[in-house]
């Protein structure tokens, strides 16, 4: 399972933990987020310029 | 260790030797409800009902002569502090404290206008219209609250956008306007040529379909219908209508119409300052199909130091749109951002007189884009004319056809 990190407020998508607000259960591959999904936190990034988590 | 007005402890070693010389000052925000009993106290030292009005004469008059007399101010915190002070948490119970006075200060001013059968409608008018002004800047308090991560900021901003009805803007401007800021396609932002009263209707309506389809989109992929109890327009909306009932059951429906006009009277005035903040300001459309990523350049800013007060550095605009999560009292200037003429309060005046607002604005916008018009976000109804008038420079014409 990875994580995605928006580089402009550090909001982490989890694909372990989903986002079950936005409609990804936990367990939604990062493949499934559609790519115009926006950063629910910012709005400032879309889903492609998400960069991997690392940590 | 150093306590916090908050009562939170912040360890010394983080604490810098800097010292934000607004840190105070941003009490004044929360200020702004007490105006309805400043009214009062007016009204009754003076015997004149003018001061009924004091919430359009403090943004139309007062808060333009301050910006004019006190000025600007664009130092920035340093950057190395700005994580400390971010995490203050005085800062923010300055922005949750604007809550209980905003709704004291509503019911005070229908129980004002109805007590002792009522005043007459001159002055129910000028109360409506002062708790309009404060139920407008409300809205602003709810922008800079919708904005955090934060479960119970959140929450918060509905709470504040209750009394004006517009508790679908935390939705639209958070997840549409963000998203799409200084494209043709956002309903907030204006055009080069675009009055605020053709900006209005437009802003108003495309908002609330915008946010109405984001929540949707949400609730569809939940599986969920969007006529639930999860749909955070709904629920805002439900707070208004708690609201007005208790008002409408504690004073009669005779308020009815001013408690109508005084929330149009509020979102108007946000609508307004939605339309100075992107005037004719565009991204560039990538080879890729995407618009160029939002940078200093897509907002108008201001540094006066009164107007940034009461409004939390909502005119440094454009770290708001680089940063949205940011707090207001890190926001920064940028020096690369183009800067209006006058605060946001003088700048609202002029947008109500389209041929004043033209003659100061179009022209920053052309030198903006150093005398190319076609590369402004230009409205395409006036598209002709502007290019007759400001001319077809050698750039590329690619843009908001």
């Amino acid at each position: 399972m990875t994580r995605y990190r928006c580089e402009v407020c550090g909001y982490v998508y989890d694909e372990t933990a989903g986002e079950p607000r936005e409609g990804f259960p936990a367990g939604t591959p990062w493949d499934s987020v559609p790519d115009e999904w926006a950063c629910p936190d910012c709005g400032v990034r879309e889903k492609v310029d998400f960069l991997p988590a690392d940590d | 260790m150093t306590a916090t007005l908050s009562g939170r402890v912040a360890r010394t070693a983080e604490r810098p030797d800097w010292r934000d010389g607004k840190r105070y000052l941003w009490l004044i925000g929360a200020v702004v409800p007490m105006f309805m009993f400043a009214g009062w106290g007016l009204v009754n030292l003076t015997g004149l009902g003018v001061f009924w009005w004091i919430g359009p004469i403090f943004i139309y008059l007062l808060i333009p002569l301050l910006d004019l007399l006190i000025g600007a101010d664009p130092t920035n915190p340093p950057e190395d502090v700005v994580a400390w002070l971010e995490q203050d948490r005085y800062y923010r119970w300055v922005t949750y404290a604007f809550l209980p006075l905003q709704y004291v200060a509503i019911f005070t001013g229908f129980w004002l206008m109805t007590r002792n059968g009522g005043l007459a409608v001159i002055d129910r008018l000028g109360i409506t219209f002062t708790l309009g002004t404060l139920n407008g800047i409300a809205i602003n308090t709810a922008h800079e609250l919708g904005h955090k991560k934060e479960h119970l900021e959140r929450w918060f901003a509905k709470i504040a956008l209750a009394p004006s009805a517009y508790g679908h803007f935390f939705i639209e401007h958070n997840r549409g306007h963000h998203v799409r800021v200084a494209t043709p396609g956002d309903p907030a932002s204006s055009r080069l040529g675009e009055s605020f009263w053709a900006f209005l209707p437009r802003t108003v309506v495309g908002s609330l379909r915008n946010g109405w389809s984001l929540e949707r989109t949400r609730l569809r992929r939940m599986g969920k219908r969007t006529a639930s109890p999860r749909n955070d327009i709904l629920n805002a909306w439900a707070m208004t209508v708690v609201l007005w009932a208790v008002l409408l059951m504690l004073f009669g429906i005779g308020i009815a119409p001013y408690l109508v006009v005084q929330a149009v009277f509020a979102f108007c005035l946000l609508e307004a300052v939605n339309y100075l903040e992107h005037y004719g300001l565009v991204r560039q459309l990538l080879p890729n199909g995407r618009w160029e990523r939002v940078n200093p350049r897509h907002s108008w800013n201001n540094n006066n130091v009164t107007t940034n007060l009461f409004l939390y550095h909502l005119q440094r605009h454009s770290d708001h749109h680089a940063n949205p999560t940011r707090r207001y009292q890190a926001l920064r200037h940028f020096e690369e951002s183009p800067q209006l003429p006058s605060g946001y309060a003088t700048m609202i005046v002029l947008s109500y007189v389209p041929p004043l607002w033209r003659r100061v604005m179009d022209k920053r916008v052309l030198a903006h884009y150093g005398g190319d018009i076609t590369l402004a976000n230009i409205q395409p109804a006036k598209r002709e004319k502007v290019l007759a008038k400001y001319g077809r420079a050698s750039g590329s014409d690619n843009l908001a056809a």
